[in-house]
């Protein structure tokens, strides 16, 4: 990473253990002592075998998981907000305009269309209606979703399909921290080739991203780094 | 005309410090303490007897705490603790600057006038009389909560249910509310209807930036509405956060429970 640019993500001594109160309690230790710093431009892969904690490690920076120590940086108008303190509003807001999350899964309330759904963010972020619709219509178009799906809700689409919609969902709101879990798991070569494109753009205007790829291609396509996880597993 | 600078406010326009509510020797809630902004959206959830009810009402002014403070940026007199205010002061507070949607319509609106009347009320209980405005201004309304307004006239009782879940959000946000109650709003919904009444909930609270207490048993309904959770039990709060990491990485024993116990379809 160029010392001039400041970390876009600075995760520092971070641990996470899951304790199942009902199953004993159990005690999974995940990782412990983890550091991590993501700039503007950079693409890291998190690497480690199924299991490995890299989607702890990303939920954790996201705020879905909570850390059991540690602290997770982000740069939110120009100073950092430590996700894993800060209040659930100062959390949603970083969410609202600093940090995205694409999950493998499409998670949204029934029965709404898609070209709504995908306008949405926008939206809630104070975006017009019709440069909303504007930008939602392109995004869909590249992303190369059917127009007769459009007005449809994405309930009865294929995975490829609703994964799109997802993805949409999420890269309309050009967020300068992007969370990849997986993105291109339901996706054919062809549009594993467009959402490779979204990913180097958003790069190519200053976005830090954190990624989970299992398919090879698009991880060597994307990566600027990788990190293995594993590293810092939890001596057992 | 560019609005992308939607900043938050951060005065808190409720805050609660403390309340308890014991019925006798029975404990209603205890101790519950929290802030909420505008545009926020609160679930609470928890098993029936959890003291969710207790809470609410004690929050919205219904029934008075044993014990704590609820405060409230009312329009009138600034922050306030309601229970302070002389009742009609406090009444008028309610008619003002709340709603409460009731899981039954019923509870919620007037069957013995039309679906109209009830949806222009509340315009007229805040002194408006002009005929003509209120008229639009609930033809306006019911539209938007997507009710044929040929039917004004009828009586909420010809409604469905769902219809009438409709005519009651309308009711309770015509005179432009700061805070919306809401008890099981979808409680007793075909599931079909719910999630259209849920769509219109989140679209009304973010184009009107309302902040909602939302009461709910329904885990799905608490992921699909809620910013963040308070999880109830035995009348104590025993785990508050982010409603997505409160579902998706539970940290106290009853909601690990209560989170698992969710069946998959």
């Amino acid at each position: 990473m160029s010392q001039a640019n400041k970390p876009l993500i600075l995760v520092e001594d971070l641990a996470k253990t899951f304790t199942l109160h009902n199953a004993g309690p159990a005690i999974i230790p995940v990782f412990e002592r983890l550091d991590l710093a993501v700039g503007p431009g950079e693409c890291l892969v998190l690497a480690g075998d199924s299991g490995a904690g890299k989607s702890s490690l990303m939920r954790s920076i996201y705020g879905n998981y909570m850390p059991s120590e540690g602290s997770v940086k982000v740069l939110h108008d120009g100073a950092y907000v430590d996700i894993t303190k800060a209040s659930p509003h100062e959390v949603l807001e970083v969410r609202r305009r600093t940090l995205g999350y694409v999950s493998q899964f499409l998670r949204v309330i029934p029965r709404v269309p898609t070209l709504q759904l995908v306008m949405e963010p926008l939206l809630e972020n104070g975006v017009a209606r019709e440069e909303a619709q504007e930008r939602a219509t392109a995004l869909l178009t590249a992303l190369r979703l059917p127009t007769e799906h459009w007005d449809l809700p994405p309930a009865t689409f294929s995975g490829g399909e609703q994964q799109r919609v997802n993805i949409a969902r999420s890269f309309i709101r050009e967020y300068p921290i992007m969370l990849l879990d997986e993105p291109t798991a339901s996706l054919d070569r062809e549009n594993r080739a467009i959402v490779v494109s979204l990913i180097k753009t958003a790069l190519g205007r200053g976005a830090a991203m954190i990624g989970i790829f299992h398919d090879l291609d698009v991880r060597d396509a994307v990566a600027t780094r990788l990190f293995q996880v594993t590293d810092f597993k939890t001596a057992a | 005309m560019n609005a992308m600078t939607a900043k938050i406010e951060t005065a808190p326009l409720l805050r609660v410090e403390g309340v308890s509510k014991w019925y006798g020797h029975v404990v209603g809630c205890t101790d519950v303490s929290f802030e909420m902004r505008p545009g926020e959206v609160l679930g609470v959830v928890g098993e029936s007897g959890s003291g969710k009810t207790t809470l609410l009402n004690c929050i919205s002014g219904k029934l008075t705490p044993s014990a704590g403070s609820v405060q409230f940026e009312t329009s009138r007199f600034g922050m306030t603790d309601i229970y302070a205010l002389s009742e009609p002061d406090r009444r008028r507070m309610q008619r003002e600057d709340w709603g409460f949607v009731h899981q039954n319509p019923r509870d919620g609106l007037r069957m013995r006038v039309s679906g109209g009347a009830n949806v222009a009320e509340p315009m007229m209980n805040l002194g408006s009389r002009h005929y003509g405005k209120m008229r639009q201004a609930t033809i306006d309304w019911l539209e938007r909560v997507e009710l044929d307004t040929r039917r004004i006239d009828d009586r909420p009782a010809h409604f469905s249910g769902g219809m009438q879940q409709r005519i009651q959000v309308a009711r309770n946000l015509i005179h432009g509310p700061k805070l919306v109650f809401m008890d099981e709003p979808t409680g007793g919904l075909d599931v079909s209807v719910q999630a259209r009444l849920l769509d219109l909930l989140r679209e009304l609270v973010r184009d009107l930036r309302l902040a909602v207490i939302i009461v709910t048993h329904d885990m799905a309904v608490a992921r699909l509405m809620a910013d963040r959770l308070l999880v109830m039990k035995g009348g104590d709060v025993v785990e508050t956060g982010l409603t997505d990491q409160v579902l998706d990485d539970p940290q106290h024993p009853y909601t690990q429970i209560l989170v698992s116990s969710v069946l998959q379809i």
